[in-house]
């Protein structure tokens, strides 16, 4: 493989694996707060896109207030998820609020093609397609938008995590739910918190990148699991790991639709994730806390 | 066991319901209006057949497979591979189809059901991802999106089951057998064991229960009855496509554990022969499919966790109670 071809990979697994980073922090901001794996994670992310090309191309709104309407959507989505599906039931057993969680995601797939359609969608470029030249690669203005936004996204979460009275109530319900209802944390606000943030950042993730892979209903399946082979791959609960699982995973992905087969490129995540689900189930960075039997 | 203790066992309990069902299919033929529906019937026993299988993975052992069209698909392929394209007899073919779907579900239960959590459900979801790529993309193996013609009609002594109603009485007949082998599982030390797995792992665990060897067993058991549901529906259809295995397939699976009732061997049966039988009503509304799904899937979970059997034994229970307490706890009984 020559250096032009090298960088090509890495770019564009780059940029896919940016947003797969940021499903998996979703995944990661929920099943911290509540020690639940939301099934409909990939739905907020096909959200973020849909609603962004709903309301560019049938409201004709501008890019820029598409966008950031289509993420407000996204997170009001995950806010109503949380208050009439996990709210009412949440002392039910963990199983059952996974499956709630897979009737959720199915109901907003549909939702969305029966309200708009099945057919795939565009949105525009943030700033423009002119390719930018790196040693006979070409990077895609987006790249740089979807890497930059998504450091941006990662870096006010810690912000948030570390400074924040509500980061530190967050973190504090996942360390011990108990001891922060008995310390006067809200709970019950906390997880429709994470259910809003993990909402949000799954939608920024499927707004940005909507325009470099094309999006419709149901691309949220294969976001959403390669959004948790990322937590998988970087330790489940660790949001960093996540990010960095993610773009590992995007770049694996790249490599391998170039060099091994393309027509096999949405494999490899899984086949990753089984393995390492084999031989090492506490991901790269987690802490080797996860329970055998 | 004594030799005596299982005939015994055989004998009484299930024995009597399952001669009944049986009865009730054999019968169906004969009530049923249109042979149309004698097909519908046959594709409802074939998925009760997978259903079965799941309830006691999902209901009974409390963990989630999100990839059981996978095996279903894995079985139907291999046994028209065998069949079909290397002219091999109808019984390699099942133990081909049978013993390949166990292998894989070995390989994937191994690593998955060792941890505790959803690992299975994302272990499973991602291979089925897996296996229906393979099947869109192995071509020359599979037939690739188009799908397999020419897979023989199951012969059973020599003699292909061309008769639409030969060939249901042989899937009620398997069925029933599947029927009463769970049944009668669920009621043995193996089942009791699968219930204290569900309701906790660590009591279970204390009392010696061999929580990862039990996980895996009932997994790569409802594998294998998936796998049977498998070779049925190729030998029926005579045809396979990847699309009939896909993750929609998978969950329309859950969704009929959870309708019907977990862990509820009949409760698995009537959520597989409602949820067959429903499209065929709904046939109008054909785009709102997946929203009937979807929205079954979540009430039933909210509202009547036990299933529609479960749910109205619930009622009954309340309204006798006569609003002695506001809330029937629904807690984790089983059965």
């Amino acid at each position: 493989m020559d250096a032009s071809s090298f960088l090509q990979y890495l770019f564009s697994g780059l940029t896919v694996g940016a947003t797969y980073g940021l499903t998996g922090l979703g995944f990661t901001i929920i099943f911290n707060t509540t020690g639940l794996i939301n099934f409909a994670q990939g739905e907020f992310v096909m959200l973020g896109g849909m609603l962004a090309v709903i309301c560019q191309a049938a409201l004709g709104l501008p890019l820029p207030v598409s966008v950031v309407l289509a993420v407000l959507g996204a997170t009001l989505a995950g806010a109503l998820v949380e208050r009439l599906a996990i709210r009412p039931v949440r002392n039910a057993p963990p199983i059952n609020l996974v499956i709630i969680t897979i009737g959720i995601s199915i109901l907003i797939r549909s939702i969305v093609m029966l309200l708009w359609d099945k057919d795939t969608h565009t949105l525009p470029h943030f700033s423009g397609t002119q390719p930018i030249m790196v040693a006979g690669a070409a990077l895609m203005p987006q790249s740089l938008w979807i890497l930059g936004i998504s450091s941006v996204v990662l870096y006010a979460l810690r912000t948030f995590f570390r400074k924040s009275i509500f980061g530190k109530a967050m973190l504090a319900c996942s360390y011990q739910r108990k001891a922060a209802w008995l310390v006067g944390i809200s709970v019950e606000h906390m997880v429709l918190l994470s259910f809003m943030i993990s909402a949000l950042v799954g939608a920024v993730g499927g707004v940005i990148l909507a325009p470099m892979t094309m999006t419709s209903f149901d691309v949220g399946i294969l976001l959403g699991l390669k959004g948790f082979a990322a937590c998988i791959l970087g330790g489940l609960g660790n949001p960093f790991g996540a990010a960095a699982g993610g773009l590992m995973i995007g770049v694996l992905e790249s490599f391998g639709a170039g060099v091994i087969s393309s027509a096999y490129k949405d494999a490899f995540a899984f086949i990753i994730l089984l393995l390492l689900l084999f031989v090492r189930p506490s991901g790269l960075f987690g802490k080797a806390e996860v329970k055998r039997v | 066991m004594s030799r005596n203790g299982i005939l015994s066992r055989l004998a009484g309990g299930s024995a009597l319901p399952v001669g009944l069902f049986f009865a009730a299919m054999l019968c169906m033929p004969y009530v049923l209006p249109n042979p149309y529906y004698v097909s519908t019937l046959t594709l409802a026993c074939i998925n009760a057949i997978i259903v079965v299988g799941l309830n006691l993975l999902l209901g009974f052992a409390g963990q989630i497979s999100l990839g059981h069209a996978a095996f279903y698909g894995i079985a139907a392929y291999a046994t028209g591979i065998a069949t079909a394209t290397y002219g091999l007899s109808m019984g390699t073919g099942f133990l081909i189809a049978v013993g390949l779907a166990a292998a894989v579900a070995l390989l994937v239960g191994i690593p998955t059901l060792k941890l505790t959590g959803h690992y299975l459900a994302m272990g499973t979801l991602g291979f089925g991802i897996i296996v229906y790529i393979f099947f869109n993309e192995s071509i020359e193996l599979t037939g690739g999106p188009s799908g397999m013609v020419g897979i023989p009609r199951l012969a059973l002594f020599g003699r292909e089951l061309w008769d639409d109603t030969e060939y249901f009485y042989v899937v009620a007949a398997v069925l029933s057998l599947v029927l009463l082998l769970s049944l009668n599982l669920i009621r043995s030390r193996f089942g009791r064991a699968l219930m204290a797995i569900h309701t906790s792992e660590k009591a279970a665990m204390c009392i010696g229960v061999d929580i990862a060897r039990y996980k895996l067993f009932v997994f790569v058991l409802s594998a294998i009855y998936a796998a049977v549901a498998g070779f049925l529906y190729a030998h029926y259809l005579g045809f396979v496509a990847p699309s009939s295995f896909g993750f929609h397939f998978s969950v329309q699976l859950i969704v009929m554990v959870v309708v019907g009732g977990m862990a509820s061997v009949w409760g698995a049966v009537a959520g597989a022969f409602f949820l067959t039988a429903l499209p065929e009503f709904l046939r109008v509304f054909e785009s709102v499919e997946t929203l009937v799904y979807g929205g079954l899937l979540v009430l039933c979970m909210m509202f009547m966790p036990h299933g529609l059997a479960g749910g109205l034994t619930a009622l009954v229970r309340k309204m006798r109670r006569n609003g002695q307490r506001p809330t029937a706890p629904e807690g984790d009984s089983h059965v």
